[in-house]
């Protein structure tokens, strides 16, 4: 297996959320690629567009969302073969056969467990949505039922066979007596092992890249370090790229290669995770990195961050985003002047003026 | 130091809650055309009826059950007229039906004029006028303007739709109110009490679920005496439709302030030592505000159906009173739909009512729900 | 499990024992009795021997006892089957409901599969294709249908037959069939009656199914676990059909119990009426209009039998196709 086999390309890629008061820009000129077998962890404030990008790849972006401009590319492999066909994900019919076969198929994706998003409900049919938005099972449904729907979507086998399939694939995401709880419904798991099924069910039709939307950030420390753990050793043993998304910079550092900052839609940063963490460029990054606590930092010392508010997305500042909390602002240049994807050293890139000659 | 650049337009954070709901509210087009139908109607049925009918409750004229005269611009020789117009109307039997039945006669035409004098009554019961909206300025007795027709006693049937409108469309705000009134008192004792009274209001307002509704209504409503006088009636009535109703209002304000009770605000203010009616008043009660008031608006509809449809099947208001349910019953038979057909017209009216009212509730349900995402 | 049922059904039986008590007591709450109301008629009638007869009438319904006597009498009777007699028609209640029981029960149960058929696709539709053309045209439909009382609509319609038709069609059947044996004729002829109703049926019945399951239906498609079947690779179709769908219509089985089952038996008593159809509807509205005791005593507590047992069918329903709800 060779380096840097490119899998999924993503090209200038823009959403566009036509609402009542306005278009929202979720994403806006993103462009970075995917390599076999490699990660890559997208980084960001919550609302930044990652999950938005990450739901792009698979040609699922929620209404009203639309892609206006640039593509997304899949470098398709049939498996055992080297041969490789490049489809544009973004012009394929969202309902179609083809798209269907890539997602879960070739690329899966597992998601955060919106433990935050529990509304304050009106009735006890909220109090049952309530319930239901713990998980991403179909709450009514036995997980293995969920799993062989799944894998019978994409391989031919029969009913037993993907059952058995299905028990496998629980005993290797680590679940304890997988036999029984295949026929447990999603409510009589715990969270971690939840997100191990969702593991399972993505891993079990052998996909080529695993998206991975925040797969920890419900969940208990001890629990998570498990279940990145997994991660890990089923992206070993099946040469998986993954693309993890998190807004977490401990749990980035452990898993990722190389990694994309996102701020407001749009990339400011991308370099490998060792430049990152020791060289950032941005200041936005910069004042992600600071906003970690740190132990042996001197008591007493406040822990930095970033001035100012998320700026409403209708009404974008001009010039660089990041100007209004911008520690390294520069009057009459960072408000009118946008800045462009520059090319530092070597695969280091950023979005700033700092780095520009205007 | 975050520079904040000239350009970034400074929005207010935090609208109140209720602007933020009016703000909502006026987006919705159809919301906005209930509310304005419901204010128009209520001011011409309930305020000024007698204005804008041309003609009093009781007055009794020679033609009976004639049929609408239209108003015409056009006469007979195919000459325009600024001024409306209707013919007068002539007694016609038909000689084999041996049925009475009136035609318009082209030679006698009435001008129509408005604001002009007419029946006199007392406006909002204090003001002596004998103003109309409109009417004949002619001496000539036999003139007349009937826009919907006659009832079986001469008497014009759009100034009863008018009049009854009062009597119909109050019924179910007074009803809509004490529903409110028990249903939110007794729901919100339920919720915080709980214990004991919570366990007999439960039970009560199970037994009045498990008793199917209709029947209740009619037993009810069949249970007052006939000797009682037409308001006795009137207010026993409201209070039988209240009684009917407020069950499943109370279930619905226990289970919000059971929800309300454990959250922070509550709990802060316990232990800033707020008492019991002002935790109740000031904390929980408003809670609920939102969601009565939805209920509230998305049931008068039932209440003003409920009375129409006990009054026409004779149980509920009974004549001199006048509803729109008793001048349904009028029109209740086969040969009324083929003969006098115009005595459905208090169909139209009752249903504009109910529309509107559908359509304010709704706006103002996606206005209140603090996560408007439908 | 059983003995949630068991607990549920003793719960039940002390409920009707008590709505049988409550309507008897309402129902003797107006001044006189129906015989009072008899005897006007008759002396306005100007029959001498009214009240001598009356005196028989009320020693044979037992008018004469003590309430409590009454009401124990006539439900000791009630448990062995005899539910009584009707002042009105002077027969068993048991046999006049008899006579309408089948066409109540067929009328329901057609208006009953119509109405869902109607309503569940267009729901699903209105929800899946929202803010379409479609879904606009649905809306204003069920908007008018909540809105629109069945006994005006019925009326209207009926208007509408007369004039524009020139077709009486109240009732089941035509005069000349309607003691008429099975035939095409009167096949016919009963579908030519039976439109008024389908319609009042579709228009008033649907608009509330359709907004609750559009309503359903989108809160649902809005989870997080819509997202992951389609992420999943699954259709479009399975995932509206098999996760959404089946998600969105369980609060609709509650509606099923408590609203539709009871409704079996009196049905729309008030389009019933307009329409002269002969079902029980009627025949229950003229017994509490007339303070006919026995029969209006019966017609409740099947109605509360009727709705007990569906509010348990449904719970039961309920706690079989989702897994979450435990009966305790």
């Amino acid at each position: 297996m060779t380096a840097n086999e490119l899998l999924v390309q993503i090209q200038n890629l823009r959403v566009e959320f036509d609402v009542r008061a306005g278009i929202v820009k979720a994403v806006d000129g993103v462009t970075f690629d995917i390599y076999r077998g490699q990660t890559l962890g997208v980084i960001g404030e919550s609302g930044c567009g990652k999950s938005i990008t990450a739901r792009a790849i698979l040609q699922m972006v929620p209404k009203p969302g639309k892609i206006t401009a640039g593509q997304v590319l899949y470098h398709r492999r049939a498996k055992g073969s080297t041969q490789t066909d490049v489809i544009n994900i973004s012009k394929l019919d969202p309902d179609g056969q083809l798209i269907r076969e890539i997602r879960g198929g070739e690329i899966g994706m597992i998601f955060q467990e919106p433990m935050s998003s529990l509304t304050p409900v009106y009735n006890a049919g909220s109090h049952i949505n309530e319930a239901v938005s713990l998980h991403r099972l179909m709450p009514l449904r036995k997980v293995g039922d969920q799993m062989a729907e799944t894998i019978r979507a994409h391989r031919k086998v029969t009913k037993e066979e993907s059952r058995q399939i299905a028990i496998e694939m629980l005993r290797r995401v680590g679940i304890p007596k997988p036999e029984q709880r295949v026929d447990s419904y999603p409510h009589q798991l715990s969270g971690g092992q939840r997100q191990r099924v969702m593991i399972a069910i993505a891993l079990s039709c052998q996909p080529v890249m695993l998206i991975a939307d925040e797969p920890t950030t419900a969940l208990d420390v001890s629990i998570e370090a498990q279940i990145l753990d997994i991660m890990r050793e089923m992206q070993r043993n099946e040469n998986m790229a993954i693309m993890f998304i998190t807004h977490n910079l401990g749990v980035i550092a452990e898993m990722a290669k190389e990694i994309v900052v996102m701020y407001m839609g749009k990339q400011v940063e991308r370099a490998s995770t060792v430049d990152i963490f020791y060289d950032p460029k941005h200041p936005y990054t910069r004042a992600l990195l600071q906003s970690i606590p740190k132990v042996g930092r001197k008591t007493g010392t406040r822990l930095a961050s970033i001035e100012g508010m998320v700026p409403d997305p209708f009404n974008l500042p001009t010039g660089c985003v990041f100007h209004p909390r911008c520690p390294s602002f520069m009057p009459g240049k960072c408000d009118k002047i946008a800045p462009t994807w520059k090319q530092l050293v070597g695969d280091h890139w950023v979005s700033c003026l700092l780095y520009e000659e205007v | 130091m975050a520079k904040p650049s000239p350009e970034l337009k400074k929005k207010p954070i935090s609208q109140s809650y209720w602007s933020l709901v009016w703000w909502r509210f006026k987006k919705n087009k159809l919301a906005i055309v209930g509310g304005i139908l419901l204010i128009v109607m209520y001011f011409s049925f309930v305020a000024v009826p007698e204005f804008i009918s041309p003609y009093d409750l009781e007055r009794r004229s020679e033609y009976t059950e004639a049929r609408p005269q239209t108003i015409r611009f056009v006469d007979q020789n195919g000459k325009f007229h600024l001024r409306p117009f209707v013919y007068g109307l002539e007694r016609k039997v038909d000689p084999v039906a041996r049925r009475r039945s009136y035609v318009e006669n082209p030679d006698r035409v009435y001008e129509i004029y408005f604001f002009t004098k007419g029946d006199p009554y007392k406006l909002f019961g204090l003001i002596p006028a004998d103003i109309h909206l409109f009417g004949t300025k002619s001496d000539d007795p036999a003139a007349s303007v009937f826009i919907m027709g006659t009832d079986s006693l001469g008497r014009d049937y759009f100034s009863r739709i008018m009049y009854g409108g009062r009597l119909s469309l109050m019924i179910g705000l007074i009803g809509q109110f004490l529903t409110l009134l028990l249903g939110s008192v007794l729901g919100a004792i339920s919720g915080y009490y709980g214990g004991r009274v919570d366990i007999i209001i439960q039970r009560v307002t199970e037994f009045l679920a498990a008793f199917p509704d209709i029947p209740l209504f009619m037993a009810l409503a069949a249970a007052i005496p006939a000797y009682w006088s037409p308001i006795l009636v009137y207010f026993m009535l409201t209070v039988i439709l209240a009684f009917v109703r407020w069950g499943g209002l109370a279930r619905q304000v226990r289970g919000l302030i059971l929800s309300l009770r454990e959250r922070e605000f509550v709990l802060a203010a316990k232990s800033f030592g707020a008492d019991d009616s002002r935790l109740m008043f000031r904390h929980l009660l408003p809670g609920t505000m939102s969601h009565v008031i939805v209920i509230a608006t998305l049931s008068i509809p039932g209440m003003i159906l409920a009375e129409t449809a006990l009054s026409w099947l004779g149980l509920g208001l009974r004549a001199p009173l006048t509803s729109w349910g008793v001048l349904l019953q009028e029109s209740m038979t086969v040969y009324a739909i083929r003969f006098a057909p115009w005595l459905l017209w208090t169909i139209p009216f009752l249903l504009i009512v109910i529309l509107a009212y559908n359509m304010l509730g709704d706006g103002l349900r996606d206005a209140l729900d603090p996560y408007g995402a439908r | 499990m059983l003995n949630y049922i068991l607990r549920r059904l003793v719960y039940a039986a002390i409920m009707i024992v008590l709505v049988s008590f409550v309507s008897f007591v309402i129902i003797k709450l107006p001044p006189g009795d129906f015989l009072t109301q008899k005897v006007e008629q008759l002396r306005a009638r100007g029959d001498r021997s009214a009240e001598a007869r009356i005196e028989d009438y009320r020693i044979r319904y037992g008018l004469d006892r003590p309430f409590i006597e009454q009401y124990v009498g006539w439900v000791t009777k009630f448990v062995q089957g005899d539910f009584g007699e009707s002042f009105e028609y002077e027969r068993p209640v048991k046999d006049l409901l008899g006579e309408r029981l089948t066409m109540t029960v067929i009328l329901a149960l057609a208006t009953l599969i119509f109405t869902w058929a109607i309503a569940i696709p267009l729901g699903v539709y209105s929800a899946v294709k929202q803010y379409s053309i479609g879904d606009q045209i649905i809306s204003v439909f069920s908007f008018i249908g909540l809105g629109m009382p069945g006994f005006l609509l019925a009326l209207l319609i009926l208007y509408f037959a007369i004039t524009v038709l020139n077709q009486e069609a109240t009732g089941l059947f035509s005069q000349q069939y309607v003691d008429a044996p099975w035939s095409i004729g009167r096949v016919l002829d009963l579908l030519n009656h039976l439109w008024i109703p389908a319609i009042v049926s579709a228009v008033t019945g649907t608009g509330g199914l359709i907004r609750i399951m559009r309503g359903n239906l989108l809160e649902t498609l809005g989870q997080p676990f819509i997202e992951a079947a389609r992420a999943r690779g699954l259709a479009n179709r399975t995932v509206i059909w098999k996760h959404a769908v089946r998600m969105a219509i369980n609060p609709l089985i509650v509606i099923l119990g408590s609203e539709a089952i009871p409704s079996i038996i009196t049905g729309n008593a008030l389009v019933s009426i307009v329409l002269n159809l002969p079902t029980i509807g009627p025949l229950f509205v003229e017994s509490l209009r007339k303070l006919d005791m026995y029969m209006a005593g019966t017609c409740i507590v099947f109605f509360t039998l009727l709705l007990l047992i569906g509010n348990l069918l449904a719970d039961l329903v309920l706690a079989w196709v989702d897994p979450r709800i435990r009966l305790e």
